[in-house]
């Protein structure tokens, strides 16, 4: 008896703190559908803010700048940060470490801080900040995370193998691509993935680094807040339920397949 | 293999021009002039002598410590049960807890601190309780996580070792179960305060415009005011006190961990 009741217990403060975390986004939800322009009172359903948020042209810019800065900066800093990887396991231990102690430097930093430091080189520089500043600095902040990913993996890897590539007359380029990079490529994908969620979230560092033209969905929704704005539940609302399909996707697939094959296996 | 070695010049061509540089010219900010040429510098103390002679800045950065701090000890409270709850489930459900919990932090953070302003309108909080609600909200996943990391990993041969040999289960947790989870305590401390010392848009967004932390102050001097010299200075004593607080916490670590 004690026992069912403490199980009940700790079951219902897991689901209290879910729905802490729920239920902001569901009210969003809710009230994307609110038919005034108010927060806090549902006066009646209205799909008006959805049809607000799609004749928008700046919201459809700044989806278009957060998903085309994202793909960009998750290639370049794959490509980058898995060859930096490699090319660190195989150099000398001083080298090694003085670089990965600057790779920790953008991880261990406060955003603003990283992002103040990109906007003062720019300035320097005398770049005009825009598209191309805030992909340099994107693919910057998401370099160290692959490298972080893939360093582990490059540790149990067999040298030999590289080696007897290189033996039986592999140029390097083909060694790295045919022998090195598939034995890391689970490593690579999640690094990727990685990347790409690092940038797509960011909003602190493209607020910083961006000029006046250009905004991802971060820096829409910052610059909007300040007047009520119900076209933003209505994009929140969008973002969520595309974040969750794809998310349900890619875990449950894995978990339908598995059973598959177990069923074969029976 | 040597060869391969060569692999890593572009990247360090590229940390230097976009992390070593930035970091030299935060410094060279803070201790020059404002409105000085990129040729002639005049060097200064005057940036640092400002925020302490100001009555408001340090107590602005003060403020700024101490809600992250009690933002760290809330998720800890609120985050240590719920991971240790999570981490005696069976497998497949503590499969489903954790991607329940992941999934709000992959909606932007902006959008998820946003989404508290219809709701802490029905209450009258005052600022700083509002944003601490955000910023508790937007970290404590960090922290239940981590957490959840270090007790998944625990051998459970210890727990049944340690009941066998007839401590009881209060006994067993502090004894076993909690000194062999504090890394995870530890790196979700990091996790926590880090974000929450230097936020400048969950005070924005929640805190009603007038309330300031640490963060905001830098976004005004670089944004609104244009005194990018006072706001390297503010950002290079903000970012001193923050790896302080954290060799202090990894000190902490170390003690607790040689007890073991």
């Amino acid at each position: 008896m004690m026992r069912r009741l403490r199980k009940l217990l700790s079951g219902s403060y897991v689901w209290l703190v879910m729905a802490f975390f729920y239920l902001p986004i569901f009210y969003v939800m809710l009230f994307s559908f609110n038919k005034s322009k108010s927060l806090t009172n549902f006066t009646g359903f209205s799909l008006q803010w959805y049809q607000k948020m799609f004749e928008s042209r700046s919201i459809r810019e700044a989806i278009y700048y957060t998903v085309i800065i994202a793909v960009i900066a998750t290639v370049v800093s794959t490509i980058i940060g898995t060859l930096t990887a490699i090319g660190l396991s195989k150099s000398g231990k001083i080298l090694r470490t003085i670089v990965l102690q600057i790779n920790d430097i953008p991880m261990m930093n406060p955003d603003i801080v990283t992002a103040i430091g990109f906007m003062l080189l720019f300035t320097s520089l005398n770049v005009e900040k825009g598209f191309g500043t805030i992909l340099l600095a994107h693919i910057s902040f998401c370099i160290p995370y692959v490298i972080l990913s893939i360093m582990p993996r490059l540790r149990q890897l067999d040298d030999n193998l590289a080696e007897a590539a290189l033996d039986l007359g592999a140029t390097p380029f083909q060694a790295l691509t045919k022998v090195i990079i598939p034995q890391l490529k689970g490593s690579i994908i999640s690094g990727a993935l990685i990347a790409f969620t690092m940038s797509f979230d960011d909003f602190v560092i493209s607020f910083f680094t961006s000029g006046p033209k250009i905004s991802n969905i971060a820096i829409y929704v910052y610059s909007s807040i300040k007047r009520i704005n119900p076209t933003i539940n209505a994009l929140s609302t969008i973002i969520v339920v595309i974040v969750t399909t794809v998310l349900i996707i890619v875990n449950v697939v894995p978990m339908i397949r598995e059973r598959r094959k177990r069923g074969i296996q029976k | 293999m040597k060869t391969f070695s060569k692999l890593t010049w572009p990247y360090i061509a590229w940390i230097t021009a976009f992390v070593v540089m930035p970091m030299l010219l935060i410094l060279l900010y803070a201790f020059t002039v404002e409105g000085n040429g990129v040729i002639t510098f005049h060097f200064t103390l005057a940036n640092f002598a400002k925020f302490f002679s100001d009555a408001i800045f340090p107590m602005v950065l003060w403020r700024s410590l101490k809600i992250a701090f009690l933002t760290t000890v809330i998720c800890i409270l609120i985050g240590y049960p719920c991971a240790y709850l999570i981490a005696q489930m069976p497998e497949k459900k503590q499969e489903f807890a954790i991607l329940l919990i992941t999934l709000p932090m992959w909606i932007n953070m902006l959008i998820r601190t946003y989404s508290w302003k219809g709701i802490l309108a029905y209450f009258n909080f005052d600022s700083q309780i509002n944003v601490m609600v955000g910023m508790v909200y937007n970290f404590l996943p960090f922290m239940i996580l981590q957490i959840h990391t270090a007790l998944s990993k625990l051998d459970r041969n210890l727990i049944t070792a340690a009941n066998d040999l007839g401590a009881n289960d209060v006994q067993t947790f502090l004894k076993v179960t909690l000194p062999l989870s504090i890394p995870g305590v530890i790196s979700g401390i990091t996790l926590v305060f880090l974000p929450a010392v230097s936020s400048f848009f969950i005070p924005k967004l929640l805190g009603g415009g007038e309330y300031v932390l640490i963060g905001n102050l830098i976004e005004n001097y670089f944004v609104s005011v244009g005194n990018w010299n006072y706001g390297s200075a503010i950002s290079l004593i903000m970012a001193l006190v923050i790896i302080l607080s954290m060799y202090v916490t990894k000190k902490m670590d170390r003690k607790t961990g040689g007890e073991e």
